[in-house]
């Protein structure tokens, strides 16, 4: 058995190389020994990514991208199809997931300052597949063809009408394909939301995984492992990923789904936030809901959109919240990665930040009101603030001294 | 419409939330909702064929898929709850969905708009919304079907349960807000016609409405809630599992 195995492997070896991309990405990849709770978001966005995946393969079987069946082929789905109901649910609940890994994902990211040099292209990259990611969170949510669907698809497109001289009329057109959102809106948004974004998402990981593994992993102190190595070359504080972090992220992958499933199967609306109540009212091109909301994920950035009285104003501030931190890496001008060694006045610029994009994703689900609109324009100003203040602050900051080793 | 709905919709957002629809604001009372309750569920299910189902549909939802999740047989529910024909002309069968037989194009001519599917109404206005809705029309003669609804003001829908409820007219007072102004201010309902019902009977017929509606908003519920324990179960224990084996694996890693 065991000589076979390995002729096998020999053969496959000398053709495609199986036993080097293991042993590159998994068995001799040596990350810090050091991982926190905060390490786990990573394998769990891959994981909630397959999710995704498969129970969406599963959805396109019975899904009708049609004007006139969608909302009823879901209904049909969550009633007559077997388990239809868990594999929707599964689904929906998976896009909230995605976003909740994600965003604790990108905080990993900017309190151990994984975007830094030699990183900046893992953070690039992951930024590209947090754009995808919207892209897809948005155009998936047409699909239902519910109310809130039909209308923040509505609004979102419009947005886009705010471009001047005529440009922007001629791109929501372009957009949904109609001169309403429509049958044919519907129809390319299942396209790019079935095959192309996925694709786009995928090909993205792969990139984001390649970067990652050419630089290495970054850790809870910052500090590079690679500087410590043994005479075998492999680093002092290295251990490799499998079998090490793959037993623990299974761990993790326990802990999460326990998270999931329970909303799955408990409360699979999650309080109207993950499905929203409107949403269950097929989408009626001549009765506006009485409040259009965003989901969860996306209102901090709806809410700095409606935080500038200007139309075109406020689309240009929603892109910039977004745009500004690709360029993270270059904003942040300090050699201290963690925020372990960082300053005072570093760690509540941060804070601020972090607090910041809560309460205005709180404002974003709200109807809008005059005390609303005034905290989400200092949330706005407290957002951008953070990456100006970043800029000076990190200049001639007074930082602790970075240990040589990892701690523990 | 185009350009100017999106604009419209884009302004209604823009607008303090005091502004929009009439629902917003008006307090809903509370109706306890129980899936299990099957006797709850066969009695609304008989309320909302008989009074419901003649102008609305609920054609998300079957026959049989009632007769299975409520406790009665097949057999059952063609003989009591099943009033619909097919294309055919033959009493509909218990496979089918619960199609009514009042096409669109009247029920828009009859109310202004066609009576909306009610398979997820518990579900997009909520149980607590529906329990008040029914128990809150009142006699308004301004209105073209001589009702008018505490939550759902211009409802264009007739008082369909007025037999088991009776008629009630709106009890006024005059309030003065923070600001001083005075307004008048529904504060109540006083019965001017009884019903087949007293109102104790009417809020448990309404109650049991209600449940079936909710039921039928989401009719895996039960079953998710019992599957959803057991995979519960399991994680825990994958969890347990999952972590002796990380336990045993990272002995060796020296911190």
């Amino acid at each position: 058995m065991g000589k076979r195995l390995e002729s096998t492997m020999a053969w496959i070896d000398d053709r495609f190389p199986a036993t080097k991309m293991w042993e590159e990405h998994l068995s001799k990849y040596y990350a810090p020994k050091n991982f926190n709770f905060w390490y786990y978001f990573g394998s769990l966005a891959l994981l909630v990514l397959v999710i995704q995946i498969v129970t969406g393969i599963f959805l396109t079987m019975n899904y009708k991208p049609d004007g006139d069946l969608a909302f009823r082929s879901v209904e049909y789905i969550m009633r007559d199809v077997n388990w239809g109901w868990l594999i929707r649910y599964m689904h929906s609940t998976g896009a909230s997931a995605f976003f909740v890994v994600v965003y604790l994902h990108m905080f990993r990211g900017l309190m151990y300052g994984s975007y830094k040099k030699p990183r900046e292209l893992v953070w690039i990259f992951g930024m590209l597949i947090y754009l995808a990611l919207m892209a897809e969170a948005f155009m998936g949510y047409l699909l239902p063809w519910g109310q809130m669907s039909y209308w923040g698809a509505q609004v979102i497109i419009s947005l886009f009408g705010a471009i001047p001289f005529g440009i922007g009329d001629s791109i929501t057109l372009w957009l949904k394909g109609d001169y309403i959102i429509s049958d044919a809106t519907l129809n390319r948004f299942f396209a790019l939301h079935v095959i192309a974004v996925p694709l786009i998402l995928v090909f993205l990981v792969i990139a984001h995984i390649i970067a990652l593994h050419e630089v290495g992993s970054n850790n809870p102190d910052g500090v590079d492992i690679k500087k410590l190595k043994n005479e075998e070359g492999i680093p002092l504080d290295g251990i490799p990923f499998h079998p090490y972090y793959t037993v623990k992220d299974i761990v993790g992958v326990g802990v999460f789904l326990i998270v999931f499933f329970a909303v799955v199967f408990f409360a699979p609306e999650m309080g109207g936030y993950f499905l929203e109540h409107a949403n269950f009212e097929p989408a009626d091109p001549l009765k506006t809901p009485e409040h259009i909301a965003p989901v969860w994920y996306f209102t901090p950035f709806y809410a700095i959109l409606r935080a500038v009285p200007d139309k075109l104003g406020g689309v240009i501030a929603m892109g910039a919240a977004i745009v500004v931190l690709f360029f993270l890496p270059w904003i942040d001008r300090n050699g201290v990665r963690s925020i372990r060694y960082r300053s005072l006045p570093y760690k509540i610029n941060l804070t601020l930040f972090a607090v910041s994009f809560v309460v205005l994703g709180y404002f974003g689900m709200q109807a809008p009101t005059p005390v609303g609109t005034f905290v989400s324009q200092v949330c706005s100003l407290i957002y951008f603030g953070f990456f100006v203040a970043l800029f000076f602050i990190s200049r001639s900051e007074k930082t602790k001294p970075v240990p040589a080793r990892v701690t523990h | 419409m185009n350009t100017r709905t999106v604009i419209s919709a884009f302004v209604l957002l823009l607008m303090p939330a005091a502004s929009f629809g009439a629902s917003v604001g008006v307090e809903l009372d509370h109706v306890r909702i129980d899936p299990t309750n099957t006797a709850s569920l066969q009695r609304g299910a008989r309320t909302f064929v008989n009074y419901c189902l003649g102008c609305h549909t609920a054609d998300y939802q079957r026959y049989n898929r009632i007769a299975q999740d409520v406790g009665l047989t097949d057999e059952q529910v063609v003989e009591n709850l099943v009033f619909t024909t097919d294309d055919a002309g033959e009493r509909t069968k218990v496979g089918s969905l619960m199609f009514n037989n009042m096409s669109k194009d009247y029920g828009k001519q009859a109310f202004g708009a066609s009576p909306p599917n009610l398979a997820l109404t518990a579900r997009s206005r909520g149980t607590d919304w529906l329990y008040t809705y029914l128990r809150t029309f009142y006699l308004d003669p301004s209105r073209p079907v001589g009702v008018n609804n505490k939550v759902f003001a211009g409802a264009s829908m007739p008082h369909v349960l007025w037999e088991l409820q009776g008629w009630q007219k709106p009890v006024y007072e005059t309030q003065t807000d923070a600001h001083g102004h005075e307004a008048e201010v529904m504060v109540g309902f006083e019965l001017v016609t009884k019903g087949k019902q007293t109102p104790e009977e009417y809020d448990r017929t309404v109650a049991d409405l209600v449940n079936f509606m909710a039921y039928m908003a989401d009719p895996i519920k039960v079953v998710r809630h019992r599957v959803g324990m057991w995979v519960m179960l399991f994680l825990i224990v994958f969890l347990v599992v999952a972590y002796q084996l990380k336990k045993e694996y990272w002995r060796d890693i020296v911190k």
